[in-house]
């Protein structure tokens, strides 16, 4: 019997040792509850600020003012808020992220981390060129399902590099992002879907699955 | 009735040599640094039993030069696989057979 256990304990510490070595597991679900809060807060600071332009359900037309040129106002307020909202996120994702691998004392930066970081980036950088390229083309609508599908896919690709459940997420993305293609006008509320609730539903699942 | 415990290889009795080949299953090449912190063991104890794996030709070396300093990392061999296979493959009957 003691013999048994014994060989119970080698196989769960070497399942223990391969997951370890080559998935970065601390990643949090709080980090993804966090993102998902300041995606959310973000959308409705955009209701408040501009609550003609968002109500029209043609948000994006507003990029241009009626003689073709670029409409400032619109411009520089969301790029203030979507940058509060990715420098919120990341801070809180890298907080909560810390605290957990402390936890499972898995060193944060090491080549699991690496990994993770760089086969996220990889989508994740295509999109946000091709959202330029969308942006150079005046082809604003399509911007908010772009950021969608990209980080779908860039979420698909690292799921081998760390939680597996992160893989079903992305899938999700990608398809709220196709649908959203179709809806132009509702680009936002399909934003607040993808960034906002699906990040929070997920980070709570996580955090009970993993956390608890 | 078989036993399975002659399937059972000698070269893994060892739970650090356990280790050490499950984190090369998963991984291309694992350093030196990134091996000790996993199995959380002194310098000389792994190396002995790095040594011994290599003899076997379970494992190979890879030295390198990252900028100026010297790296070693491990991989892997065909060899080493298959003996970690069987070796897995054998517990796991073993246990069935026992429960």
């Amino acid at each position: 019997m003691t013999e048994n256990n014994k060989h119970l304990e080698n196989l769960s510490e070497i399942r223990t040792l391969m997951e370890k070595s080559s998935r970065f597991i601390s990643l949090s679900g709080l980090s993804g509850v966090a993102a998902g809060l300041f995606a959310l807060s973000g959308i409705v600071a955009a209701y408040l600020y501009l609550p003609t332009v968002m109500k029209s359900g043609e948000y994006y037309k507003a990029a241009f003012t009626d003689n073709g040129e670029i409409n400032f106002q619109f411009f520089s307020f969301f790029i203030v808020d979507a940058s509060i909202v990715l420098l919120g996120s990341i801070v809180f994702g890298i907080y909560f992220t810390v605290r957990k691998s402390q936890k499972k004392q898995q060193a944060i930066w090491d080549n699991t981390s690496k990994r993770l970081l760089i086969n996220l980036s990889i989508p994740l950088v295509t999109g946000a060129i091709f959202c330029f390229v969308l942006l150079y083309h005046g082809l604003i609508g399509l911007i908010a399902p772009a950021t969608l599908i990209f980080y779908g896919l860039a979420l698909i690709n690292s799921s081998k590099y760390t939680l597996n459940d992160i893989r079903y997420l992305g899938i999700i993305e990608v398809i709220l992002g196709l649908i959203s293609s179709f809806f132009i006008g509702a680009g936002l509320l399909f934003w607040a879907i993808g960034f906002g609730v699906l990040h929070i539903i997920y980070g709570i699942v996580m955090y009970n699955k993993y956390e608890k | 009735m078989k036993t399975y415990i002659e399937d059972l290889n000698k070269a893994f009795e060892s739970r650090i040599r356990l280790g050490i080949m499950s984190i090369l299953m998963v991984n291309d090449s694992v350093d030196f640094a990134t091996i000790k912190e996993l199995l959380d063991i002194t310098d000389g104890n792994l190396a002995s039993h790095i040594s011994a794996l290599e003899k076997l030709e379970y494992l190979k070396v890879i030295k390198q030069f990252v900028g100026k300093k010297p790296n070693t990392s491990y991989s892997i061999t065909k060899q080493g696989r298959k003996a970690f296979t069987n070796h897995l493959d054998a517990l796991e009957k073993l246990l069935k057979n026992r429960a």
